[in-house]
């Protein structure tokens, strides 16, 4: 496989670890700091986070896991680096391929007693996505969550009365307002279907949450 | 938080953990099996339970719905569920403090001893019941999981404004199909018809509290669920009378789930939940 994170690294860790398969966990990967292979970078949180942001999103490469707001903080604490993560959604199974890869980018630095702790609180929200991140997710076919969109409506249940409009997502393809809600629950827990009737594509949406 | 003590029960030690651990009392004595004395991690067993029971229930369709997007839509929610779950059981876990994870919870306690509504461990029936079901439930839970948003308890509180966020999607997606049944053709309002008459009387179940309930709430741990029924009823009333469903009258109230008396079907779906677990334990993969 390609390895995208870090050039010279010599052996990919998430690769290894994919390969030895059964029992794995994050502390086998660990080896001393001083090995030879890989010089540790002075642990700063620019340089993690930097390393970090080099980490896509493992359903939507087209974003790194800091742009969509999956790492929530970096602490560093003397030698002692924790990153905190948080799931999209409760049960996001990509969350274990997330915490693998952070590991592999930040051990790729000569960090390799880095720790990743999960929270659920503050809940993550599609409102933390930058205006170039969803844009980033536009170009790649995938409408933005609309702004804002996550906190509207305080009823509990809001059906669609007879006659009203329902709630359209431009299509990220040709950008016709003219489409229509297949699915709220797509191909992963974040995304919804739609179909473009001008265009006549099927389109994915990253819901808003 | 005051301490309360069964007067009939013995109650056993507490746990090791600071928050919520004074004892209360006990369920009765037949449904107790032996568990739990924190009403912390009973409650959060209860609600942990809830979620796992119908997310497998919903998994179930995974391969068998009548389309391919609510195939998806199913098991979205089932996921969303079942990661609710993990949460809320590796909490109880944690909680209790007898080395235990939310696996050995999930899939190495019998029937018994889990806390689940007895609404959510009913056989998933045909679509019409499914779906019925889990809009009775999701319109529960999109009360529950934001009060418990606000719990004193923070992890809790963690845990359920995510869910809480999730269960707005569900309800969405579960209301617009009773009312899609209810107020299609024929056929499908009578099967949506016959699954909201077989399925009222355990509706009222999730909002019946007990002594691990007003304990919790005292804490500032639990939610209110008096306050949360008129809401709930409310909510429901108004989808019915879109779908064009009658709810039905009569007063039984079918009830026990929470302290471990259940359907014969849970244990028919813990048999097949819980046989690779069981057969091959510590196996990874």
């Amino acid at each position: 496989m390609v390895d995208r994170r870090r050039p010279g690294a010599a052996l990919d860790p998430a690769a290894l670890a994919r390969a030895l398969g059964d029992g794995w966990e994050p502390e086998s990967l660990d080896v001393p700091s001083d090995s030879p292979e890989i010089p540790p970078q002075p642990l700063t949180a620019d340089a993690v986070w930097a390393a970090l942001h080099e980490v896509p999103d493992p359903e939507v490469p087209v974003v790194s896991v800091v742009e969509l707001g999956i790492v929530r903080d970096v602490r560093i604490d003397g030698d002692a680096l924790t990153v905190v993560i948080t799931p999209t959604y409760s049960g996001c199974p990509a969350m274990r391929e997330i915490e693998r890869d952070v590991l592999a980018a930040l051990r790729a630095c000569g960090w390799a007693s880095a720790r990743v702790v999960t929270t659920y609180s503050p809940a993550w929200t599609t409102d933390w996505m930058s205006d170039a991140t969803r844009e980033k997710l536009r170009a790649y076919g995938i409408a933005p969550p609309g702004a804002g969109r996550a906190a509207a409506g305080e009823t509990l249940v809001t059906l669609r009365r007879r006659g009203t409009a329902p709630e359209r997502v431009p299509c990220p393809f040709c950008g016709s307002h003219d489409t229509a809600l297949r699915s709220a629950f797509g191909s992963t827990a974040c995304k919804a279907l739609h179909f473009c009737n001008a265009c006549r594509q099927p389109f994915e949406e990253f819901k808003p949450i | 938080m005051s301490e309360r003590v069964s007067e009939t029960e013995p109650t056993t030690p507490v746990g090791t953990n600071g928050v919520g651990t004074a004892p209360v009392a006990a369920a009765p004595a037949q449904a107790t099996a032996g568990i739990v004395s924190d009403p912390l991690v009973e409650y959060l067993i209860r609600h942990g339970d809830d979620r796992l029971v119908l997310g497998h229930r919903l998994s179930e369709w995974c391969g068998h719905a009548p389309i391919l997007e609510e195939d998806i839509a199913l098991g979205n929610i089932a996921l969303d569920l079942l990661g609710q779950a993990t949460s809320l059981l590796g909490l109880a876990a944690e909680q209790e403090g007898k080395g235990r994870d939310a696996d050995a919870l999930a899939f190495f306690r019998e029937a018994v001893e889990f806390r689940n509504v007895q609404l959510v461990e009913l056989p998933r029936g045909d679509f019409a019941v499914t779906l019925v079901r889990q809009f009775l439930f999701d319109a529960y839970d999109v009360l529950v999981t934001e009060a418990l948003s606000r719990s004193a308890h923070a992890p809790l509180a963690g845990v359920m404004a995510k869910a809480h966020k999730e269960a707005r999607y569900h309800v969405r997606h579960s209301g617009e199909w009773v009312v899609r049944l209810g107020d299609g053709t024929d056929e499908s309002h009578r099967r949506a018809q016959r699954a909201l008459d077989d399925l009222w009387r355990f509706t009222s179940e999730p909002f019946l509290m007990d002594d691990v309930d007003r304990a919790m709430l005292a804490a500032g741990i639990g939610a209110d669920l008096d306050a949360l029924r008129p809401r709930w009823e409310a909510s429901v009333r108004e989808v019915m009378t879109e779908a064009g469903l009658q709810i039905p009258g009569g007063a039984f109230v079918a009830r026990g789930g929470r302290t471990g008396r259940h359907t014969e079907h849970l244990g028919h779906m813990l048999a097949e939940m819980q046989i690779v677990a069981r057969s091959h334990p510590g196996a990874t993969w």
